[in-house]
């Protein structure tokens, strides 16, 4: 008996201080919160190996297919991410996708842990009528379309109209609302895809609505992206005086953010009248609020030809805390093409995980809870996966770093008592592709050697065939 | 003998955060923050600040006149990230500046304002680390990093168990 305790403290002492044990982690999805769990990693543990296993032959996630094309700064993270993925400690395994091409008890059976941090990548639905009409589209397509993602390249969208209608009042809305309202010489100069930089510059859309099921204290955008669409050249805003009555009248007692958000609304709204003397705006941007889609109208071709909206109203005492209430009333707003953004919800990549009502996988503190069994590597997630699809990149880097941190724990109180050996060699002899991070630095070359014929940072090349050919070539 | 004790001093020090954070920041550093690698040359150029960890752990750096806050944290290993290399596009370099020193800063313009609602727990002393320059005036400054907490949400809000 003593001599197995003896034996325990001596295993679990080279564990963690003289790093002949190499812990072995994988981690499910290279966009922003892998990378950045990764880093915390590396950073906080002796020696450990880390494969990021990704879906797609490219990495980074929604900093590439999700980040709108005109804040390149915001992308700016990627030279983080790429130093990070030089690191020897770091492999990239592009091309491989959790439930397709392995399954998570391999995974486990190979790695000492399993980070989960494959996002959220399914569109949340309304569930009404004519939700499927033609020009009925998903945000998380058309925003994977004019970033090149090789899933949604060919997404079909009819710009002819000239009225468009986003339903929901997030940022991803307000994303979409400026790459159709923009001048298109400012696209010009950035890396959305020439394809839909064709399409955009052809376009119709003239009238822009901005339908919001609460009112303006309910916003999900926030003040950047509002200032930016209300500052966009060529464009005026309007918004419904009506849906403001009473504000004026509190906001000295909201907190900084939404006050500073409110203000500013307030502002553009005092300012429209002027600005609708001036006539020379050629598009025009409509926030409403208090409105909810009841059913989609469609004309003789499938196509959309406008939205009954249900109207709401707030009910409660206090105006910050009162809830959205549907009455009788109702609107029709025609248009042309309507996007349905109201949010992002998680797939369940394996058939083992356990989702929340809301598509996160149920989780304490990133630990994914699960029977134990001492042979397979801890379950751990991150991201949106862990929190649902909310927040901007801090959020997910406090997220990554925080679970990162258990996992540290929890490998260095470890008995490790197996070694872990990965799957690169099982992965190899499977004949399966992929691409390693070399292989991706080839794809990267090429795109910002196409881009730069056109004048723009990178053409990203969307075919998954090509990425693969590209990576695979010498 | 008293400068060269504290040059060696700062040398191991300088050693010691290169070495820890070899993988990520260093290179980052020289692509962005050449400056802050450079030691001051002269007693009257050193700005003395104290960063204050997300465990709270104090660490005190000696930088200089001109320096900005966020490169200089690198130099030394200080874990305050700059995911859009100080190009005013996240909140990722969020500090709380002491009360005694807030009023020194220039005052933050719109941007850094707008940046600042999204920042998790944000504070009145909130400013962006990558938009603050160091000045004598600054001198003894305590930066501190917002703690690191269980969940990250836009509005700090934490949910309820299930």
């Amino acid at each position: 008996m003593l001599k197995t305790n003896i034996f325990k403290r001596v295993v679990t002492f080279r564990c963690y201080t003289t790093s002949k044990w190499l812990p072995r982690v994988c981690v499910v999805g290279a966009g922003p919160a892998g990378f950045y769990a990764a880093m915390h990693l590396v950073k906080h543990l002796q020696s450990v190996q880390i494969d990021i296993i990704e879906k797609l032959p490219v990495p980074f996630g929604l900093v590439r297919y999700g980040v709108a094309p005109d804040h390149p700064e915001v992308k700016n993270v990627i030279n983080q991410f790429s130093k990070l993925a030089n690191n020897k400690s770091i492999n990239f395994i592009g091309n491989i996708a959790l439930g397709k091409d392995i399954d998570l008890i391999t995974l486990r059976q190979h790695y000492d842990a399993v980070l989960l941090t494959y996002g959220a990548e399914e569109d949340r639905h309304l569930g009404i009528e004519n939700e499927c009409a033609a020009n009925v589209i998903a945000a998380r397509n058309f925003v994977g379309w004019y970033n090149g993602h090789p899933q949604h390249k060919d997404l079909e969208v009819d710009l002819s109209g000239e009225t468009a209608a986003i339903i929901g009042q997030g940022n991803v809305a307000l994303d979409i609302a400026r790459i159709l309202l923009s001048p298109i010489d400012l696209l010009k100069k950035t890396d959305i895809t020439e394809n839909s930089l064709q399409a955009i510059s052809q376009s119709n859309i003239k009238e822009l609505y901005l339908i919001g099921r609460r009112g303006p204290l309910q916003v999900a955008f926030t003040i950047k992206e509002l200032r930016e669409q209300l500052k966009l050249n060529g464009c005026r805003t309007i918004w419904r005086e009506n849906d403001f009555i009473g504000i004026a009248d509190i906001i000295s007692s909201l907190p900084r953010p939404r006050k500073r958000l409110t203000e500013l609304m307030l502002k553009s709204l005092n300012e429209q009248n002027e600005n609708q003397q001036n006539m020379t705006h050629t598009k025009s941007f409509y926030p409403i609020f208090f409105r909810s889609p009841n059913k989609f109208l469609v004309n003789d071709n499938g196509h959309v030809s406008g939205i009954e909206l249900t109207c709401n109203t707030l009910e409660g005492d206090k105006l910050e805390n009162q809830k959205c209430v549907a009455t009788s009333q109702k609107e029709i707003l025609s248009c042309d093409l309507v996007f349905r953004s109201i949010g992002y919800k998680s797939v369940q990549a394996d058939k083992t995980l356990k989702l929340n009502p809301n598509g996160s996988v149920i989780n304490d503190n990133g630990r994914v809870l699960d029977d134990e069994d001492g042979d397979l590597g801890k379950l751990y997630v991150a991201g949106w996966l862990s929190t649902s699809p909310v927040g901007v990149i801090v959020n997910t880097m406090g997220n990554a770093f925080q679970v990162a941190k258990n996992i540290c724990s929890d490998l260095q109180n470890s008995n490790c008592t197996q070694v872990k050996d990965g799957i690169q060699s099982m992965l190899k002899s499977s004949g399966k592709q992929f691409v390693d991070w070399q292989g991706w630095e080839k794809i990267d070359q090429y795109e910002v050697t196409q881009g730069a014929k056109q004048g723009k940072p990178r053409e990203k090349v969307t075919s998954i065939k090509k990425m693969l050919e590209i990576s695979a070539s010498t | 003998m008293f400068r060269t004790l504290l040059k060696v001093k700062e040398l191991s020090k300088c050693y010691k955060s290169f070495y820890r954070s070899r993988y990520i920041h260093t290179t980052s550093a020289q692509r962005h923050g050449e400056f802050e690698w450079q030691d001051a040359k002269s007693e009257d150029e050193v700005v003395n600040v104290v960063y204050i960890d997300k465990d709270g752990k104090k660490h005190n750096v000696r930088g200089k006149i001109g320096d900005n806050v966020l490169y200089l944290a690198h130099r030394y290993g200080i874990e305050m990230e700059g995911a859009c290399e100080a190009s005013l596009a996240c909140t990722t370099c969020h500090v709380y500046v002491h009360h005694n020193y807030f009023d020194k800063l220039p005052q933050s313009e719109e941007k850094e304002d707008d940046l600042l609602d999204m920042a998790p727990f944000l504070k009145e002393n909130s400013r962006l680390g990558c938009q603050i320059t160091l000045t004598k005036d600054l001198d003894g400054v305590e930066l501190q990093l917002p703690k690191a907490t269980r969940n990250f949400y836009v509005d700090g809000h934490k949910p309820k168990p299930h």
